[in-house]
């Protein structure tokens, strides 16, 4: 299998005044094309740092990170925007959309970046949203949406362009269980039927199992690797 | 322009702080609007085709110092000089003393020097064979009801008459109409008295005049005739300062406000409060979108187009109420003339106030906008996101 996520001796290291941090000691790992990875552990083990790192929000202190045979780790910031416009999605726990704007203009953000016009857009962010079963919803503004609805609306925005890499942060982490399970099934859906790769930190076993591979992360450390 | 509806929706976040701070960027640009409309009027004052050929002599002293009538046959011999006439401020009020006249007791010819002040013959026969006769600007007359033939009391806040009552009586002989639009709001309000029977009638004057105006043949030998005119008072006990009518007025008003002064001091006082409401306004909404600001980061907004779209905001707030506030000073201009029947004749807002008010919104735009863009283009996303 192809691999997508070529992660070689990184280390990251926080400053916290005059005392040094290093949240992640020389991890190596390698995420295959079209695999859905799951990242636990204890809270302050490294996942999230370890996502960010991958969804290129963050360099690292030390070593590489190759993400579809290019380099990220050097690239400076405004390449940094560029490459996460045309190949990340992202997913955070909560939802993080905009507040102001309806479910089809939060959709239609990302698509912002391209030179896309603005029918174009809008049938795009359509069809993102008739995916996460949405596509009624499109009026409405988050306030005015569930839990589930909202995550689905940023599944869609993070689907919308079309990226190859999808990162989850805790994606289930403030639904109840049934708008949970819906939200990982639509992940499995996109994982398996879209071949999006997807690397998600959850702290839920459950959440978990909808993965075809788990990896623990304990005191910046890769522990434990499982295969589902 | 495809981020405007990104732009517009953060703007109007907080619709309750953003409609109040816009109510403070209206009233501001509406006194802006307003006050550069007294400036311009000020500004404009004695600037007419008919004005350029005029020059109007005063004492150097100051204005309230009288000059001798003699100097009107000596003035007249000056070459370049078509026709010179003269007039004394009466200071007239009716009924009430803030009922404030703009009077001035006249030579006969001095209807001939100013030809935008129209009379009709018989009138102005009327007026000359009435030794207490006044002509009456249009908006004077219609104020005070006044129609010709009435007779009408005056009081001078001056001059009184020989027995020292300050109590005058005149006979309204006529009616000025203007032929100048942009002086009409002068003229209208203007009450024309014989200075025969003003020099006759107090003790105070005397055979002086307040000024002279005269009339020169050729605008480009302007400058030569005012120096002729200044020669002849040189070294004497009643030396002259000779101008452009232009010039004259604005020296007129210099002594009496720094209108200029006046009004920059106030819309920078204005002005300044405004960027401070407005830059707190701005910094408050952009700390409270920390979180949405590092998601259109993370999708991939570039820092710089982050730190435009926090300007875009800013200066668009500032725009909307600019505008807003201008737009409404344009209907107000005209009510505020017409309620100060007259004698505050505001000019209308023009373009040089609408490309000014459109430089300070972007300026202020721009610098309310400067911090909080700047905090936003330096945001870290992890550590943004991290906060929530």
């Amino acid at each position: 299998m192809t691999q997508l996520i070529e992660i070689r001796d990184v280390s990251k290291i926080y400053e916290r005044g005059k005392q040094k941090v290093e949240v992640l000691h020389h991890v190596h790992l390698d995420v295959a094309q079209g695999q859905f990875l799951a990242l636990m552990g204890p809270s302050g083990s490294g996942k999230t740092t370890l996502l960010n790192l991958i969804g290129g929000l963050d360099s690292p202190s030390g070593g590489s990170i190759s993400v579809g045979g290019q380099r990220i780790d050097n690239l400076g910031a405004g390449a940094l925007a560029k490459w996460r416009a045309s190949q990340v999605g992202f997913v955070f726990q909560f939802y993080n959309l905009m507040p102001m704007l309806s479910a089809q203009r939060n959709v239609e953000l990302p698509l912002l970046l391209t030179k896309l016009s603005s029918a174009e857009r809008r049938k795009r962010a359509g069809i993102a949203l008739e995916l996460v079963g949405l596509a009624d919803r499109a009026s409405h503004k988050p306030g005015e949406l569930s839990g589930g609805q909202q995550q689905r609306v940023s599944i869609a925005r993070a689907i919308v362009s079309d990226p190859t890499l999808l990162v989850c942060d805790e994606p289930t982490g403030d639904l109840d269980r049934q708008s949970a399970q819906d939200v990982l099934a639509l992940l499995r859906a996109l994982n398996r039927d879209h071949g999006k790769t997807i690397v998600m930190v959850t702290h839920d076993p459950k959440a978990a199992e909808y993965a075809n591979h788990t990896l623990h992360l304990d005191k910046g450390t890769l522990v434990e690797q499982a295969t589902a | 322009m495809k981020y405007l509806h990104l732009i517009w929706a953060s703007l109007f976040r907080r619709k309750t702080r953003t409609i109040l701070t816009l109510v403070s960027i209206v009233a501001a640009f509406l006194l802006f609007g307003l006050l550069d409309a007294v400036r311009t009027s000020f500004a404009e004052a004695g600037q007419s085709a008919n004005g350029a050929q005029r020059l109007q002599t005063g004492s150097r002293l100051s204005f309230i110092q009288l000059l001798p009538q003699s100097l009107q046959a000596r003035i007249a011999q000056v070459p370049g000089v078509k026709i010179v006439t003269y007039a004394n401020w009466f200071g007239g009020a009716y009924q009430d003393p803030h009922n404030q006249v703009f009077s001035f007791a006249v030579a006969p010819n001095y209807l001939d020097v100013y030809p935008e002040m129209a009379v009709s013959e018989a009138e102005r026969k009327t007026f000359d064979a009435t030794r207490t006769g006044a002509l009456v600007g249009e908006g004077l007359a219609e104020r005070f009801h006044w129609k010709v033939g009435d007779r009408i009391p005056m009081q001078s806040t001056i001059f009184p008459d020989r027995s020292g009552s300050k109590n005058w009586t005149f006979d309204v002989s006529g009616i000025i109409h203007s032929t100048d639009k942009k002086a009409s709001g002068f003229f209208d309000q203007l009450m024309l008295l014989h200075w025969t029977y003003f020099d006759e009638t107090t003790p105070y004057n005397r055979g002086q005049v307040g000024w002279y105006v005269t009339r020169v043949s050729d605008v480009n030998q302007a400058d030569r005739v005012a120096k002729a005119i200044d020669a002849l008072s040189a070294n004497s006990d009643h030396e002259t300062r000779t101008l452009t009518e232009q010039a004259a007025t604005a020296a007129w008003m210099k002594q009496l406000a720094d209108i200029g002064l006046i009004v920059s001091s106030i819309m920078g006082a204005v002005f300044f409060t405004l960027m401070l409401l407005a830059g707190n306004t701005m910094m408050q909404a952009v700390r409270e979108r920390t979180g949405e600001l590092a998601v259109l980061k993370t999708i991939g907004f570039s820092s710089t187009s982050v730190l435009a779209m926090v300007l875009a905001e800013s200066v668009l707030l500032l725009v909307l109420g600019g505008v807003l506030g201008i737009a409404l000073a344009e209907p107000l201009i005209p009510l505020i003339s017409h309620a100060s029947r007259g004698m505050l004749a505001l000019a209308p807002v023009g373009a040089g106030s609408w490309a000014l008010g459109g430089a300070l919104m972007l300026g202020i735009g721009v610098l309310v906008g400067a911090l909080p863009a700047w905090s936003a283009m330096r945001l870290n996303i992890v550590d943004a996101l991290a906060r929530r």
